[in-house]
């Protein structure tokens, strides 16, 4: 049934660009809709180049074509180095498109459009909703092994985002969590109303991912590796692994996924907040 | 700040990872020039503490991170996850049965 709902899907779309007056300008939409995610398409291009058009701002070329966006505006980034990334995934694609691997892509995607139609401050209280629930705060009290193991890799990031932005967040192996005080979710609401819209898209999306605003906070500081992240937010089953004993299918299939989402969504923030030392460097030389 | 290898293993690791999506033209693609260019542009040159150096240090760390795990989650998916459900009859195949092709057993009366 999902397969004719997705072909159903397809001729709409197809449908869609047909009603377009001039055939030449059909828009090319990257995924027809973000529910179909895992649908592949048929590779439509061959040639991937970027161009910088009004404002200063760079597009995304499929055989002289431009790329728009699912919503159907023109796909724009706001610097060359992420116009480059996301030229490299459509490059890197070979007979169907597999939107499922382009990550950066589809973060794009959803600053431009912003399907959910959600302001600044949204965004900031439904990310620090997940410190409430953070993933390093809460312990167990049995297996021995894992409580130890809790205890020592993630002590030191709770301790270094405690110092690093002077609040108090603490840990409890209580089903309701630690206490996190007023004054914590205010500082840490200051810090991320520092972020544009952009880098605010992919923070949300890192903390989500990683199930914790301490471990995503840690990366984008550059305090931990998008390796060292990923081992902390899946440090139960690690554990559980290291016992029973490793399956690829799921296992490593989790982890890379996890780990390639939780980069791109590192490398997005850095991207789009860092314009400016882009060009700092290129002026030095 | 986190321990990650040498800004030079990173740099052979992206450019490695390049050539694995694009083929062996991909010294001529944009993403090869950028990633040379990056790198030269942040050569160390003396010993002084260098905070835009460590962010490009990290953000190449997080884009061979970004691609080597994007490789490998496609490969395991190829593997494990590409070809859709089986049919019914291999899923009774894999643990010795056969279904049913003549009608008349149990039920068939009615």
């Amino acid at each position: 049934m999902f397969r004719s709902f997705a072909k159903i899907q397809r001729q709409f779309g197809s449908l869609l660009s047909f009603c377009e007056v001039c055939p030449k300008k059909r828009p090319l939409t990257g995924g027809l809709n973000y529910s179909t995610a895992t649908a592949e398409r048929k590779k439509f291009y061959e040639d991937v180049s970027i161009s910088q058009g009004e404002g200063g701002l760079y597009e995304i070329n499929l055989d002289r074509r431009k790329l728009k966006t699912p919503g159907g505006k023109l796909f724009t980034v706001p610097n060359e180095a992420l116009a480059i990334a996301v030229a490299t995934e459509w490059d890197a694609q070979r007979e169907t498109l597999k939107f499922y691997t382009m990550h950066l892509t589809t973060l794009c995607n959803t600053a431009l459009d912003n399907p959910t139609h959600r302001d600044k401050d949204q965004m900031i209280s439904s990310a620090l909703k997940f410190l409430e629930t953070d993933t390093v705060c809460y312990r167990v009290d049995e297996p021995h092994g894992l409580v130890e193991l809790q205890k020592n890799e993630w002590d030191p990031v709770l301790h270094w985002i405690e110092n690093r932005y002077n609040v108090t967040i603490g840990a409890s192996s209580s089903i309701l969590g630690p206490e996190i005080p007023e004054q914590t979710r205010d500082t840490f609401r200051q810090h991320l109303n520092s972020y544009n819209f952009w880098s605010l898209t992919g923070l949300e999306f890192v903390i989500t991912q990683l199930k914790s605003v301490v471990l995503s906070l840690g990366m984008i500081d550059r305090h931990l590796s998008v390796e060292q992240a990923v081992l902390l937010s899946r440090l139960e089953e690690e554990y559980q692994i290291r016992r029973w004993g490793n399956v690829e299918w799921a296992h490593d299939y989790d982890m890379y996924e996890l780990r390639a989402r939780t980069a791109a969504g590192a490398l997005f923030v850095h991207l789009s907040s860092e314009s400016s030392t882009v060009k700092r460097k290129l002026m030095q030389d | 700040m986190a321990t990650l290898s040498s800004p030079l293993r990173v740099c052979r690791g992206i450019l490695k990872e390049l050539r694995a999506l694009q083929g062996p033209s991909y010294k001529q693609s944009l993403a090869y020039s950028y990633v040379m260019d990056q790198f030269r542009k942040n050569k160390v040159t003396g010993e002084r503490y260098c905070r835009a150096q460590q962010e490009a240090h990290h953000a190449s760390h997080t884009y061979l991170c970004l691609l080597a795990s994007t490789r490998s989650h496609l490969a395991l998916h190829n593997l494990y996850h590409a070809k859709g459900e089986r049919s019914p009859e291999e899923v009774a195949g894999l643990v010795g049965l056969r279904l049913p092709t003549q009608p008349g057993g149990k039920g068939w009366e009615k």
